[in-house]
């Protein structure tokens, strides 16, 4: 197998980061770009040892690094691995990484690593997926997420779900199979409360899907206004925030730096922060089509307003891209006299989550905070008793899953035979039992059998 | 002494429902075949209930007869009373059931085995199947005939080691007190084959004369007779009626009473018995807290009065079995022909077979029905047909016939069976199908006839028939989803009628019919030009319109099925040096050695963690 590349460390943690590569070229490429003080040969080096030296290209040194040095098979994914320790940030982080790539490595894709780890034989699947999950947690709620996942909870909580659909899936199963015997009749009174107990619960967990995603991404945050408004001191007035762990990151798109902040437990992924230092320069007709950009991807829009002065068309432009989004209305300046109140007749449909604060004294910065956590829940998810979704293909199974009771419910409305709505109710447990592993058909025979007397 | 009698293709050990099938189409393909039963008697026996079909084994039945089958036509020529069941659940688990004349039905099989062209039917044991180079050579009879074959299917059903329980008594015995088949299961050992023990039973059966239907439910046979092969029209005749009853308390005391005289509960049965076949006093133990239990008599046949009780299999003893029968309305003098019985027989693993269903290590050696650890006639019949038809494709060094899942219920069958293995007698069912919305009885000539005609066992003549058929159907079709319909007053008035929503837009016809209020029948009204079609083409037009979204939603799940279906996995990996694979997966793709990722997802014990490993390994290894 090739030999792969990648920077390890989560964005959003610490100083330090690390730059991991694994195969059978890892020392060889190493060698070409890591100087080593009192140069060893590699196989001199054992393995988990760590070395000091110099990431250098061109006789110019990149960054001061530590190396640790894992050999073949005692390493994470049982290839040769190396981890370069570096301090430099994240350019210089990929400036090394680029140096990997540039001397033969390839880039790896994600949870690469662990794939093989697990393909090698060290990790089983589902430790496999939950150690993604772990590596990509970029806090201990998250951590501690993914541990409750592996242990069990999501099957649990579906299997309940499966059971409730099982129960009425064996009625109609049975009849059908056993026509001639008194089975009971399902009616469809009882197949739609079903449908209803059971969509209620897949919802509840499609839903902390989302809860899941803020925590392990942060809430994608972009502040919107116009030049002037208050973006930048309210930007700072949030990363100023007395416990605000502040990372900055890559952004997803290519001249975007996103910053990731975790304020008392609420995890904000602020997008574009440098647009918003640097928007005093840029023509404002610019600015509404990024904004409108940005926005799109935004799981929650800040869209603040000066209210010591009356709106502008510009003002209106952004209070439409708000309204199609969850977003909080900012009324920045109350420290000056206020021309704008929640009052307003363009504010009307937006007063639940209208605000008034004054980002330059950090007066009302609190209220933001509580709206957001209201806003996203936050409070609701109980790390130790509800489960959370994090994992993508989890989520896609029980939206599929919602979707194909959706079907069950209107195909028994319209008046279709019970076999046709078995069909619907089936794929649902097929949907499920894809999470948690089993087969669905077998399942309803064992279930028939053991709940009723058939037979010559 | 052991003499040479001769040279065969095929040779057929057992003419049971897997046994007729299997030597029909091996001869029908041009094999020189054998097929030999212990007893001529005993050909196409029903040792235990008297029916053909119902639901889901319907289903095979239909799936045999387009394939090229015999065991539809036999039962249209011999039933005595037929229904059509789960009329109102639905178009995919529309099931036929015969009451067939059970003597008729064997007489009917063994003569038609008789004409057949290239096929000798003889009684004997066979005792011994040699094997040479790891191929078929020879089998030999217990009087020491000596036949030279090319392919041999194996299908004895519960003969092998058969043994008789009757209460406290116990005897060496086939079913229906024909001689059992003791020494080939040794051969079978010896062979290498892995021999299971199995079990079932038979309620007992009772004079007609001495029962008092007055106090029984009556079931009566459907007014509209629909054959079960579509070659046959069968003409009205008059029907045999079935009766229900019930068990009571007084009969499930008896039970109690004496269930240490039963030999299962005694430790005596070792083998397994299926869970929908439990004799009486298994479902009065496992089921405590149910007050009554059906009972179903039904008449064996027209030239006697012997009657069939279902749901009164039992092992109890014959004195036991008596009183307790005669607890039961309607039974209460009732007097016994026959006791129940519970039997025992050897029978192999199936998961030592291929989807050929021949045995892995052995070139030629088949196995078909119930010694593949089934139950049930038409699941015999669908695994004969299937046996019959690879050993003829094998000697002629074509490609086996295999279905898959979505082609059938015997495709789903035999996967079944072989990817999965049984650990007890397994049965047909509806819900073991996951595609059933395709795999219905009524279009199963459109799944199979194409391919029965092509391997050779439809004729021309019913394959051009059935082009016809297609073709209607597919045309009607077209036209009603090309025919709108105008808002007209009449239109409007027929739809109300029908108490359907009225329209004030042109609508199709097609999606008129999706309305579940409207039938094809009721559209004539207001489409005048519609063709002639018979019934059948009518019935194939409604269902394939009316469900025609489910029916899409199925085949997009075939599609994806198929494609892990196609994603072949050789014969020859080794799964014991695949890293990632667990332990148990390994051993078991080891021992299945699945053609397809498909199948290896099928095999229990195999995880979807063991199948990524599995795609990955075949990637890499491209």
């Amino acid at each position: 197998m090739s030999t792969i590349a990648s920077i390890s460390t989560a964005p959003g943690i610490g100083g330090i980061g690390i730059i991991r590569m694994s195969g059978r070229d890892t020392f060889k490429i190493l060698n070409k770009i890591f100087v080593m003080k009192n140069s060893k040969d590699i196989k001199e080096i054992s393995g988990y040892t760590m070395k000091y030296g110099h990431i250098v290209e061109n006789n110019r040194t990149i960054d001061e690094v530590l190396v640790s040095y894992f050999k073949s098979p005692k390493s994470y994914t049982t290839e040769d691995m190396c981890e370069i320790n570096s301090h430099g940030g994240t350019v210089v982080m990929r400036k090394i990484l680029e140096l990997c790539l540039k001397n033969g490595a390839n880039l790896a894709e994600p949870g690469e690593f662990t794939k093989r780890a697990f393909l090698n034989g060290r990790i089983d699947l589902s430790q496999a997926e939950s150690v993604i999950d772990i590596i990509n947690a970029k806090s201990e709620r998250e951590a501690k997420e993914g541990i409750k996942q592996l242990n069990g909870f999501l099957s649990k909580e579906i299997f309940e779900i499966k059971q409730i659909l099982l129960e009425i899936m064996t009625n109609i199963e049975v009849s059908i199979d056993y026509p001639e015997y008194d089975t009971p009749n399902v009616t469809n009174v009882e197949i739609l409360e079903k449908i209803d107990i059971s969509r209620k619960k897949l919802e509840d967990l499609k839903d902390s899907f989302d809860n899941g995603k803020y925590i392990k991404q942060g809430i994608k945050t972009v502040i919107i206004g116009k030049p002037n408004a208050g973006k930048s001191s309210l930007l700072n007035a949030i990363l100023n925030e007395d416990r605000a762990i502040v990372t900055e990151v890559e952004g997803t798109t290519r001249d975007t730096i996103e910053e990731f902040v975790n304020i008392k437990g609420i995890p904000l992924n602020l997008v574009d922060t440098a647009g918003i230092r640097e928007s005093h320069d840029i023509v404002e007709k610019i600015g509404i089509e990024k904004s409108k950009k940005l926005a799109e991807e935004a799981d929650l829009i800040i869209a603040i307003f000066d209210s010591s002065q009356n709106f502008t068309n510009e003002d209106l432009e952004i209070l439409k891209i708000a309204k199609n989004k969850k977003s909080i209305i900012v009324l920045n300046k109350i420290d000056l006299k206020q021309k704008i109140t929640s009052d307003n007749p363009e504010l009307k449909d937006l007063n639940k989550n209208l605000i008034n604060l004054s980002a330059k004294n950090k007066n009302g910065l609190n209220l933001l905070f509580e709206k957001i956590n209201d806003m996203f829940n936050l409070n609701e998810i109980n790390l130790d008793n509800d489960v959370v979704i994090t994992n993508e293909r989890h989520k896609n199974l029980i939206s599929t899953a919602i979707k194909n009771l959706n079907e069950a419910e209107r195909s028994l409305n319209i008046g279709m035979p019970v076999d046709i709505i078995a069909i619907n109710l089936k794929d649902v447990l097929h949907n499920l039992g894809e999470i948690t592993g089993e087969e669905a058909s077998e399942e309803i025979i064992n279930e028939i059998f053991s709940r009723f007397c058939l037979g010559k | 002494m052991s003499y040479f009698a001769g040279e065969y293709d095929v040779a057929v050990i057992g003419a049971g429902h897997a046994g007729c099938e299997a030597g029909l189409a091996a001869a029908r393909l041009g094999m020189k075949t054998l097929i030999f039963s212990i007893s001529l008697e005993a050909v196409a026996n029903m040792p235990c209930n008297p029916h053909i079909g119902g639901s889901s084994k319907g289903h095979l039945v239909r799936e045999i007869d387009c394939l090229g089958g015999e065991m539809g036509k036999n039962i249209d020529k011999t039933m005595i009373q037929i229904k059509m069941l789960n009329t109102s659940k639905g178009p995919a688990v529309h099931s036929l059931r015969a009451q067939a004349d059970r003597k008729r039905y064997q007489m009917e099989m063994k003569h038609t085995l008789e004409r057949q062209e290239n096929l000798e039917l003889k009684q004997a044991e066979i005792t011994k199947i040699n094997v040479k180079d790891g191929k078929v050579e020879s089998i030999e009879t217990a009087v020491g005939a000596i036949y030279k074959v090319k392919a041999v299917i194996v299908s004895t059903g519960t003969y092998l080691k058969g043994k008789i329980f009757i209460g406290e008594f116990s005897q060496e015995s086939g079913p229906d007190g024909v001689f059992p088949a003791n020494k080939l299961s040794e051969c079978l050992k010896e062979l290498g084959v892995k021999i299971v023990r199995f079990k079932t039973g038979t309620p007992a059966r009772i004079n007609r004369k001495s029962i008092d239907f007055s106090k029984m439910e009556v079931q009566k046979g459907d007014e509209n007779i629909v054959p079960f092969s579509l070659d046959d029209k069968v003409k009205k005749f008059e029907q045999q009626d079935c009766y229900l009853t019930y068990t009571n308390e007084e009969t499930h005391k008896i039970i109690r009473e004496n269930l240490q005289r039963s030999p299962l509960y005694a430790g005596k049965i070792e083998g397994t018995g299926p869970r929908y076949c439990p004799s009486i006093e298994d479902k009065v133990v496992r089921f405590a807290d149910k007050p009554r239990h059906q009972i179903f008599i039904e008449p064996i046949g027209l030239d006697t009065d012997e009657m069939y009780a279902q749901g009164m299999s039992s092992s109890l003893p014959e004195d036991v079995q008596i009183a307790m029968y005669r607890t039961i309305p309607g039974l209460e003098n009732c007097e016994f022909t026959r006791p129940a019985y519970a039997i025992e027989y050897d029978c192999i693993d199936p998961s030592q077979l291929k989807l050929s269903l021949e045995y892995k290590n052995i070139r030629g050696l088949f196995f078909a029905g119930q010694t593949n650890g089934s139950s049930g006639y038409e699941e015999a019949a669908c695994q004969g047909l299937m046996a019959g038809i690879n050993a003829s494709q094998e000697i002629k060094g074509e490609e086996p016939l295999i279905l898959d899942r979505t082609q059938g219920y015997i495709g789903v069958l035999i996967d079944d069976l072989v990817t999965k293995g049984t650990n007890e007698p397994y049965r047909m069912m509806t819900s073991r199908a996951e595609y059933r919305l395709l795999l219905r009885q009524d279009n199963a000539d459109l799944r199979l006839t194409e391919i029965g005609h092509e391997i050779g066992l439809i004729t021309d003549e019913r394959y051009n028939r059935f082009l016809t058929k297609k073709s209607n159907i597919e045309k009607e079709i077209e036209r009603l989803k090309n025919t709108v319909v105008k808002p007209t007053e009449d239109v409007n008035k027929f739809l109300r009628l029908h108490g359907t929503t009225e329209i004030t837009n042109g609508y199709k016809m097609s999606e008129l019919l999706k309305r579940t209020e409207i039938k094809y029948s009721d559209l004539a009204e207001i489409d005048k030009n519609r063709p002639e079609l018979d019934e059948a083409e009518k019935e194939e037009v409604e269902i394939q319109l009316k469900y025609e979204g489910y029916i899409k939603m199925e085949e997009e799940q075939v599609e994806k099925f198929k494609k892990l279906e196609k994603k072949r996995l050789p014969d020859n990996i080794d799964y014991f040096s695949i890293k990632g694979l667990c332990l148990e997966a390994r051993q078991k793709l080891n021992k299945i050695k699945p053609n397809s990722i498909g199948q290896a997802s099928r095999i229990s014990g195999v995880s979807p963690a063991d199948i990524n490993v599995l795609l990955i390994y075949l990637q890499m290894n491209r």
